[in-house]
């Protein structure tokens, strides 16, 4: 089994053209498609659940979530690690689902967006939902777990660090700003224990609940 | 939709005793050819009360991040004086029997909404009250509503819209034309920050968007077009494909060269290749090993290089046509003190909304049904009926969450081919997903355009002469799809000699609306030139400005007392003048009316030695109204219309080499990232005596000229072409 690709680099350094083109990228590429089409049965670990698909080698994790096990929440925007929008954990660290074939998960403990909280009361989860910060909300899943994994490693980051672990999660709307301030507030719910829900103005007046 | 006295409100009951309101338009009023050709409006269209006093409003447009789903809801729940916590939300099929206009586009839902659904609730309400007003054996007058109930408070009685909603089943509706609407001081839902109805879902990873569609024996498909457009198959190793892993189905669909659309403002459909498969990965892998040759058609040859030196050649000839002329500009130019001339340009750019193109579509039994996030789905409704060949009413469309539009997802040239793939299928549900490659190839791009501009002030350092060369795309004096300039462009009637000519060259690829068409990329042009001409006339870029606004004929369109407004609030909130700003530090202004909205941006921006732009703030003001829907909503989208903006100026070009686009995915197309955001953008609204208007198009067109001005401000270099990155400029 070849090394694991596994994951675009973070942060994303700034010229992203440059780093498509590397030559590594184009190797991990390459192999995809010549990889044979056989199905095999992989064992996985998502959200904490073992279970084992039977899917071809090349076949990226992100399919294999959405397509296999039913697990939307993860996004397709791009294909080529550009945009963040399948972004998922491997052991707590971001990975880029596109770019990652089902071959090289191995152990590794997959979280998506689904598995993040039960209830939707990671602090990240609650303070997006406060801030109201998607627009479609496309990319929204991606950032979250983004977020998340930053938050884990630092608790409570600067703007400029919220920047460097938030740049290869893009938004076609725009709610950076938000979502910037969203990283804060759920920095402080962290700080707090997140188990309650803030009595905030969105909050008061339903958090956006009508549609649980 | 509209609605008058020949308008009326129907109700039925439902099931269980509820109550179900819908309003309705007579087919006399329909006949006249008012609120478009559907009618009547079926009773349940609109709101639902369960006994137990639950109730579901129903939203009637499609979502794509505009904000919809949570607010025509919350002007009927308003009306309708219920909590908005008691309010479920669902959404509408497509049904123009049932619901007018459904769509997503022009920053319409506001102003077209905003009198009959506030109707719709209010029509609810007043039945509600008479219902209890019957029950008690009292005047309607001494009854007061509240959170879904209705109240009698000399006899201290109560009873809930549930309680009442077998009695209203059975009564005749309300005039709407007497129906009183609550003064805005009462509002406790309109004008109250709501987040969206699905953004707890949403960062659940369980709202469903229209790519997630997953129905019982699915398949996956792709669909393969040539790079070229109108290009169409000649042959393919099909056997060979068929043969390959988990692939069900491949298939050439021919069609004749496209020489117009089948429907109006539709596309058709593409020449290509299908395949269908046991999952999108497979479909997708086949897919990598198809050998197509391709009959590329007459747009071959077409690159964006020779499009540059044919507009450049053009310039120096006769306009081909011209479109308006106001006085004399001749004249204006020989008396004037200077005459400044500035050539623009800027690029077809793409749409690229982040859920990429996708459609599920089950044919079966001679009927279609269909999951899109379209933004117009009723056009594509009838275009899915014609390409799978059956009556319109036999196609069920369902609007399911769309990942971003913009405009793209206005055009259904991929409903059609779910359609057709479905109907190949027949019996079996098929998903299409295009990948970014697809999606970036095969849009309807925003069409770039070229405009050499010649304007001229007095010695006053008035502007008395205005001349613009526009060189588009299009023949025989006709331009392509949102490729027009019409005749009452800014700055027509506010400067006396004002001449607006126009040249076009032949164009094969698709474009079409982007956000704030046309504005999106005139405000980069206009408002930068009124910039040079307040240099040349030594004043003030403000100053100027506001002058020029003060000076025009009345005229339909633009309003300019509320764009003086707003440009003067822009200012004020910037401390405009008032600042002294560190060398490579500059401030900019720019205004545009569009979609009924004014709005004016001032940006700061710092430009350093290597040309890097770090945008250090920018202030919005804008007027679109009375009256602030969702504030909540409002101020985000304000936000990402100029992130947008700026994505637009700084790196968005689409180029065409050979007939083909030449950018194929997000790192060659680029869009603004978050450490590229600004730090702050500040908001105000100003609340005017007008009735609201629309939001997501008119917040944009400013923020490009706001940045550009500042750019020349910090530099002393005007920066007339479009994506920056061609003039040496990228992000600090």
């Amino acid at each position: 089994m070849m090394q694991a690709p596994t994951v675009v680099p973070f942060p994303f350094p700034s010229r992203p053209a440059e780093r498509h083109g590397s030559s590594a990228q184009a190797f991990v590429v390459t192999l995809y498609y010549t990889r044979s089409f056989t199905a095999m049965p992989y064992k996985l670990t998502v959200n904490g659940r073992s279970t084992t698909v039977d899917v071809p080698a090349d076949m990226p994790l992100l399919w294999v979530l959405r397509d296999t096990l039913n697990l939307h929440g993860t996004k397709f925007g791009c294909g080529i690690g550009q945009c963040g929008a399948c972004t998922v954990h491997l052991n707590g660290v971001p990975a880029r689902a596109c770019l990652t074939p089902i071959s090289v998960v191995g152990e590794k403990a997959v979280t998506t967006i689904e598995g993040l909280s039960a209830n939707g009361t990671h602090p990240v989860q609650v303070a997006w939902q406060d801030l109201d910060v998607p627009q479609c909300g496309y990319c929204q899943a991606g950032q979250i777990m983004s977020a998340a994994a930053l938050l884990a490693k630092t608790p409570k980051p600067t703007d400029q660090q919220i920047d460097t672990a938030m740049n290869g999660n893009l938004c076609r709307c725009g709610t950076y700003l938000r979502i910037r301030k969203a990283i804060h507030k759920a920095a402080e719910l962290g700080s707090t224990g997140h188990s309650k829900r803030p009595t905030g103005a969105a909050g008061a007046a339903g958090g956006g609940n009508n549609n649980e | 939709m509209r609605i008058d006295r020949r308008s009326f409100l129907r109700i039925s009951a439902l099931a269980g005793g509820g109550v179900a309101l819908g309003l309705y338009e007579t087919p006399k009023a329909v006949a006249q050819g008012r609120g478009g050709p559907q009618a009547p409006i079926d009773p349940h269209a609109f709101i639902r009360v369960a006994p137990d006093n639950t109730v579901t409003i129903v939203a009637k447009n499609p979502e794509l991040g505009q904000g919809v789903r949570t607010m025509l809801p919350m002007l009927i729940a308003e009306e309708l004086d219920v909590d908005w916590k008691q309010v479920k939300i669902e959404q509408a099929d497509i049904d123009p029997s049932k619901y007018n206009g459904q769509s997503a586009g022009g920053s319409t839902a506001t102003p077209t909404n905003w009198t009959p659904m506030r109707q719709v609730g209010a029509a609810g309400r007043a039945l509600f009250v008479t219902a209890a007003a019957g029950t008690w054996s009292v005047p309607e007058s001494e009854l007061t509503t509240t959170s879904g109930r209705v109240l009698h408070k000399t006899s201290d009685r109560s009873l809930t819209y549930g309680q009442l909603a077998a009695k209203v089943a059975t009564m005749p509706p309300p005039d709407v034309s007497k129906l009183k609407l609550k003064d805005p001081s009462e509002y406790k839902i309109i004008g109250h920050a709501q987040p969206g109805v699905d953004v707890k879902a949403i960062t659940m990873g369980k709202a469903p968007f229209c790519i997630d569609t997953t129905l019982p024996g699915m398949k996956f498909a792709v669909y393969e077009k040539c790079g070229v457009f109108g290009g169409k198959v000649v042959s393919a190793n099909l056997d060979e494909i068929k043969k390959m892993p988990g692939v069900r189905g491949a298939f050439v669909y021919e069609r004749p060269q496209i020489t117009e659309p089948i429907i109006p403002g539709e596309p058709g459909l593409e020449s290509g290749i299908a395949i269908v498969a046991d999952s999108w990965w497979l479909a997708q892998s086949a897919r990598k090993k198809l050998q197509v040759k391709w009959d590329e058609g007459p747009h071959a040859d077409q690159s964006s290089e020779q499009f540059a030196k044919n507009a450049a050649e053009m310039s120096k000839q006769e306009p081909q046509w011209t479109i308006r002329k106001d006085g004399d500009v001749d004249a204006a130019f020989k008396g004037a003190a200077k005459v400044v001339e500035g050539a623009y340009s800027y690029p077809f750019i793409s749409h690229a909304p982040l859920e990429p193109q996708n459609c599920t579509a089950h044919f079966k039994d001679g009927k279609l049904e269909i999951w899109t996030n379209s933004q117009q789905p009723g056009g594509g409704r009838r275009l899915a009926a014609q390409i799978a060949e059956i009556d319109q009413n036999d196609v069920l469309v369902h609007q399911i969450r769309g990942g971003g539009g913009f405009g793209r997802r206005l055009y259904n040239d991929y409903m059609a081919e779910a359609a057709y793939i479905a109907k190949q299928m027949a019996g079996t549900p098929v998903k299409l997903v295009w990948t970014r490659e697809d999606d970036m190839a095969h849009d309807y791009y925003r069409p770039g355009g070229f405009q050499y501009l010649k304007g001229a002030v007095d010695a006053s350092g008035k502007v008395v002469g205005w001349q613009n060369h526009f060189v588009s795309y299009g023949a025989d004096k006709k331009f392509v799809a949102s490729g027009a300039m019409g005749p009452t462009e800014f700055p027509q009637r506010f400067i006396p000699n004002y001449a607006l000519n126009a040249s076009v060259q032949p164009l094969g690829i698709r474009t079409g609306a982007l956000r704030a068409p046309s504005s999106n990329a005139f405000a980069f042009v206009i408002q930068q030139f009124i910039d040079e001409l307040a240099h040349a006339a030594g004043k003030d870029p403000v100053q100027m400005r506001l002058e020029l606004l003060s000076s025009g004929a009345e005229g339909p369109g633009m309003n300019a007392s509320r764009m003086i407004g707003v440009v003067k609030a822009a200012a004020e909130m910037s401390n405009w003048g008032k600042r002294t700003l560190p060398k490579g530090t500059g401030m900019g202004i720019a205004f545009h009316f569009s979609h009924a909205g004014y709005f004016a941006h001032v940006a700061e921006v710092k430009v350093d030695a290597q040309s890097k732009i770090k945008l250090n703030k920018v202030w919005v003001a804008g007027d679109i109204g009375s009256q602030i829907i969702n504030p909540s909503g409002a101020e985000n989208i304000s936000e990402g219309a100029v992130i947008d903006g700026l994505s637009e100026m700084m790196g968005q070009e689409i180029t065409l080499e050979k007939g083909r686009v030449t950018q194929t995915n997000y790192h060659q197309h680029t869009m603004v990232r978050i450490a590229q955001a600004p730090t702050s953008i500040e908001i105000k609204f100003l609340k005017t005596e007008f009735s609201p208007t629309g939001l997501g198009e008119p917040a944009l067109p400013p923020a490009l000229p706001a940045v550009a001005n500042a750019i020349f401000a910090a530099t002393g270099k005007r920066v007339r072409e479009l994506p920056l990155t061609k003039s040496g400029y990228s992000w600090a």
